[in-house]
């Protein structure tokens, strides 16, 4: 890591560590050495949009899904979703809309599972000040081993899911458009049932920790990089939390709905996107607010708060300790997304659990095909939020529009704001303390960032660094191979 | 008479017929050698050159150089595998070949004979050269740029499917597989079933909207090396 502090009240902290892809920071001061802007800076450039031009549209949900190795399945079945509807298959057999959705589940857990144990735990079980030496999933391995072991085979379990779906743990070919290419056999499925009781216990666990952990030191994080804000998500017709489909909702920060029940394939009609010119990245908002009250934040915590309840029984349970604390009303406390991004594990291993119990995953009627169309829409609910696919495709089937708005992004102006309110909390005079290096870090964290999909990286680039005085003169420049 | 010569292939005597190629000799005695253009039920064309070996020390593609009685075929000597791995490097820096994404991946030749020779990354720089595609035809896509110019579609539909698609334009670098028709491939008389589709060993021609519908796990060399039918044949 390195900073670098100059007369023109600039601060500059990259890369942000433990977060995937790369970021930079940029802290803007006053006369007084206030921070008046911070802006996190989305330096890699994104492609994908422009180079599956011309491909043909069976290729996407095995392509696209390069953007990234975390979370693959994500942009797989956003974009199968999206093929579903350019080949007319409006509904799709049990056997795949179950086998996808298992995948979705692993998915969900292999990565929540990764972000809490080895990106996370080591601020939370440290402290964020804490010595990096110790602070990092090694620290954790030594001092908590029985926690980093619990990450590494929730994690394992997901990835084994992704397998058994996909036909690969990382960038699988499972989704198709129209359905699924395998169903699970009686094999796979009595594997995974002997040990999800046992993952079901860790997850119960997990959710433990992260509720006691915000609960012990709620006064220190209630205000840490909070703010008020809208949230959206896809919720199911009947308002249950559902991660794989649902429509499109979204809430204010008390709570009252802004747009809700919307058909997603109308998703341009609620949302808009604006664009900066110091970020590669998107500002996204809802259009009948506006891009400066209608920008929203998404992901566990949004879902948790839009949803009117959880379908499945214990992450209900954690849902409504996690809604009371705030008396019913939307948790707007950044770093109540560890809590609830373990509350979306629970659930995720409690449907798991019910799909490799249900016969539905050993039928053979895989996929169905339509009425072809000219434009195909998806959304899911990624693991870091609601990822949009939107596909227009010609009559020789090749695809000739693109547009991808993912997770990250939806999540690109809360970002912002998290780091500007820790960076004014925090700095004091114009020196950046290892202290606040950290807090501007943990706040990032907390939303789970993925740039490299956000920006779709195209390997790794340099960073340049460019230092502007007030007048807006270059004067210093430096890169990092 | 007896129309029987024999031929030392890697310190092996076998038998072969009289104006058999070394390649289809080598096969009969359970014997793989390394292909890409050469196809059985197609003519000898001896293109892309992965079967070369050294015959009584001279670089000869087996595909089509015929036994010949006493000849002393190197196969698998460390040379004649380094020679076809290079080969074989050519035609990945020659092309856009992104396995990743491509369906025919799991069960292309170009893709298993990588595998099988080891090349995880080429040794020589991508050449990136422009290609273009056609998709045109309402059941068959051609995409040019993980072509490999092995003709196999071009004898398919001369000598199996009786017809006259594709044919090669252009020299050198410019070399690229044309279609017998004013425009494009849908203008042509190629059908969905002709042996021309099925027989590219690429993803360059492909079926329409088959994609990634045989998954992982079941595809031609997610087990076992390209050739090893061929050497489990004689064991």
């Amino acid at each position: 890591m390195s900073s670098t502090i100059d007369d023109s009240k600039r601060i500059i902290i990259n890369p942000v560590t433990r977060i995937e892809g790369h970021g930079k920071v940029s802290l803007y001061l006053d006369d007084n050495n206030k921070v008046v802007q911070a802006r996190f800076h989305i330096i890699e450039f994104r492609g994908f949009e422009r180079f599956i031009k011309g491909r043909p549209y069976w290729e996407m949900p095995v392509a696209v899904q390069r953007l990234c190795g975390i979370c693959p399945v994500s942009h797989h079945l956003a974009a199968a979703k999206a093929m579903d509807m350019v080949v007319g298959a409006d509904t799709l057999t049990p056997t795949a809309e179950k086998m996808r959705r298992l995948m979705h589940y692993g998915q969900i857990l292999q990565s929540h599972s990764l972000h809490f144990f080895h990106l996370c735990s080591p601020d939370l079980l440290f402290g964020f000040d804490a010595d990096p030496e110790i602070r990092n999933v090694i620290g954790v391995a030594k001092k908590h081993p029985e926690l980093a072991v619990q990450g590494v085979m929730m994690r394992k379990y997901g990835q084994e899911l992704i397998k058994a779906t996909a036909g690969k743990k990382i960038h699988g070919t499972g989704a198709i458009p129209g359905g699924i290419n395998k169903n699970l056999s009686i094999e796979e499925r009595d594997t995974f049932l002997k040990e999800i009781d046992k993952i079901t216990g860790w997850a119960r666990s997990a959710v433990k920790i992260a509720r006691d952990y915000t609960m012990e030191h709620l006064e220190e994080l209630k205000d840490f990089g909070s703010f008020e804000s809208n949230h959206t998500s896809l919720v199911r017709e009947d308002g249950a939390m559902d991660l794989y489909h649902g429509r499109l909702r979204s809430i204010d920060a008390d709570g009252n709905k802004i747009i809700d029940d919307i058909d997603y394939t109308n998703y341009l009609d609620y949302i808009a996107e604006e664009v900066r010119d110091w970020s590669y990245m998107k500002f996204p908002f809802i259009k009948s607010l506006g891009p400066e009250k209608g920008w929203y934040r998404v992901g566990p915590l949004a879902r948790v708060n839009a949803c009117d309840f959880i379908d499945t029984p214990e992450a209900e349970e954690a849902r409504k300790v996690f809604m009371s604390l705030t008396k019913g009303k939307p948790n707007n406390i950044t770093m109540a997304y560890h809590w609830a991004r373990m509350i979306e594990i629970l659930h995720a291993v409690e449907k798991i659990k019910d799909l490799l119990n249900d016969a539905d995953l050993q039928g053979n009627d895989l996929v169905v095909i339509g009425e072809r169309r000219e434009e195909g829409i998806g959304l899911i609910e990624a693991p870091r939020g609601t990822l949009f696919h939107h596909y227009r495709v010609n009559e020789d089937d090749q695809v000739v529009m693109a547009n991808l708005i993912v997770s990250t992004t939806n999540n690109n102006e809360p970002m912002n704001r998290a780091v500007q309110g820790v960076a004014r909390d925090h700095l004091s005079g114009k020196e950046i303390t290892e202290g606040l290096l950290n807090s501007i870090e943990v706040a990032i964290r907390a939303y789970d960032p993925c740039l490299s999909c956000a920006t779709h990286a195209m390997g790794k680039m340099p960073l340049v660094v460019e230092l502007f005085d007030s007048y807006n003169n270059l004067i210093d420049r430096k890169v990092k191979n | 008479m007896n129309d029987k010569i024999s031929f030392i292939i890697d310190d092996r005597e076998i038998k072969a017929k009289k104006g058999q190629t070394i390649l289809a000799a080598a096969q009969e005695a359970g014997i793989y050698i390394p292909r890409l253009c050469s196809k059985e039920g197609l003519s000898p064309f001896g293109s892309c050159r992965v079967c070369t070996v050294l015959v009584n020390g001279r670089a000869q593609a087996s595909c089509t150089q015929p036994v010949a009685q006493g000849i002393v075929v190197e196969n698998s000597s460390e040379k004649v595998f380094q020679i076809r791995k290079q080969i074989i490097e050519m035609l990945f820096i020659e092309g856009n070949h992104f396995c990743m994404f491509c369906e025919k991946s799991g069960n292309c030749e170009l893709q298993a004979l990588a595998y099988r020779f080891g090349i995880l990354a080429p040794s020589l720089p991508f050449m990136f050269p422009e290609k273009d595609i056609d998709a045109s035809h309402p059941d068959v896509f051609i995409d040019r740029n993980r072509c490999v110019l092995c003709g196999r579609c071009v004898r398919a539909s001369r000598e199996l499917d009786g017809k006259h698609v594709f044919q090669f334009v252009g020299r050198g670098p410019e070399r690229r597989i044309a279609v017998n028709a004013s425009a494009d491939l849908k203008n042509t008389e190629l059908e969905s079933s002709d042996k021309a589709v099925e027989i590219c060993p690429v993803g360059a021609i492909i079926r329409k909207r088959v994609g990634f519908k045989i998954p992982v796990g079941k595809r031609l060399y997610d087990h076992e090396p390209i050739g090893s039918d061929i050497e489990k044949a004689c064991t």
